[in-house]
């Protein structure tokens, strides 16, 4: 049996570390593909309306919210870095881990309401 | 009187568990049960500890996963079903079985210019520093590091990269450079923000929820961060 080599992961700020990473994994893996599409409108204009036809369908606006909600987790998770990094702490064990719930609920909502503006 | 079954890590990096039961005691930490095995049971059993009272550092230890300072933990708050698995540290060689090589550890401190050089010589007044000055306060959260490399066995980034500094040497970093008695902040600034240094943390936090003695190296490498970006910009540190 093999020695563990686990750390002391299971706490909010980990979580939200791995959160913020990911997120920006998948952000940075869809950025070609939206790039590539911006440079329909300039080289294939059939094809990008063929594409947009294709975007209305709901397996695509299920794709958007789920980048909705990336990018609102990944903005509010690295404004919390910042703020860890910039601003003065209140206490040793001050790693504003509310920031963390307020960036999930922030992405729990704009999501809901892509939702309900995309149906 | 029932019995603890403990599962304890022998040999090098390659190794194996051996288990061992002890006798289930009221009042009973980590380091009594190993202390137990190796008198009673396996005297060829290698671990390091002096103080036994939370004050030498020397004794830390993975207790189910996690890294402890063994004296101070007591048996009851970590045995799942009367079951505790021990390890070495990680993030460091083993030399045998719970015994850790801790050179690159303390080397860190020296690399990240964690030697106290002074202003004044002992035939000098002693400079008067008020506890109530906002550098002494920020200095006087970082000392009580007792050197136990629990933040360094937690740190992940310290797992992926072998040469980064790690939280302890940055948090002593962080001491010397708002400590008004010390003459070289600049000379330990740069160190501590330089190549392997407070820029390389991924911000997990992993340090500041482990040590046993309540320290935040967290903030202490968070501070260096903005320190680092007031010197770019040219401020006075």
């Amino acid at each position: 049996m093999a020695r563990s080599n686990k750390a002391a992961r299971n706490h909010t700020s980990y979580w939200a570390s791995i959160g913020h990473r990911l997120s920006g994994l998948a952000l940075a893996a869809f950025i070609p593909v939206h790039f590539y599409v911006l440079s329909l409108a300039a080289n294939d204009t059939g094809a990008l309306d063929g594409f947009l036809a294709l975007a209305d369908q709901p397996l695509f606006k299920i794709g958007e919210w789920g980048l909705v909600v990336l990018l609102v987790i990944h903005m509010s998770f690295g404004i919390r870095v910042l703020i860890l990094e910039f601003l003065p702490w209140r206490h040793g064990k001050d790693g504003r881990t509310n920031l963390v719930w307020v960036g999930c609920i922030a992405a729990l909502i704009i999501g809901v309401y892509f939702l309900v503006r995309a149906v | 009187m029932s019995t603890l079954k403990v599962k304890i890590w022998r040999g090098e990096e390659d190794g194996e568990f051996q288990s061992f039961e002890v006798p289930a005691r009221e009042n009973q930490t980590i380091l009594d049960v190993v202390t137990e095995v190796q008198r009673q049971q396996e005297p060829g059993l290698s671990y390091r500890f002096a103080c036994r009272v939370g004050v030498c550092g020397s004794c830390a230890m993975t207790v189910n996963g996690k890294p402890r300072w063994t004296c101070r933990t007591h048996i009851n708050a970590v045995a799942k079903d009367g079951e505790i698995t021990i390890e070495p540290l990680r993030n460091m060689p083993v030399i045998k079985d719970l015994t850790c090589d801790m050179t690159d550890f303390f080397q860190k401190w020296q690399k990240a210019g964690g030697t106290f050089k002074g202003t004044v010589t002992r035939k000098d007044k002693v400079v008067t520093i008020p506890p109530s000055s906002p550098k002494r306060q920020k200095a006087d959260a970082g000392i009580e590091c007792i050197n136990c490399a629990v933040c360094y066995a937690a740190c992940d980034t310290v797992n992926w990269d072998s040469e980064y500094l790690g939280p302890a040497a940055l948090n002593r970093a962080w001491t010397l450079v708002n400590d008004e008695r010390v003459g070289n902040q600049k000379e330990v600034l740069d160190k501590a923000i330089g190549d392997n240094g407070c820029s390389s943390c991924h911000s997990q936090g992993n340090c500041t929820a482990s040590c046993p003695v309540g320290l935040s190296p967290s903030q202490s490498i968070h501070g260096l961060k903005r320190m680092s970006l007031l010197s770019f910009l040219g401020t006075e540190v």
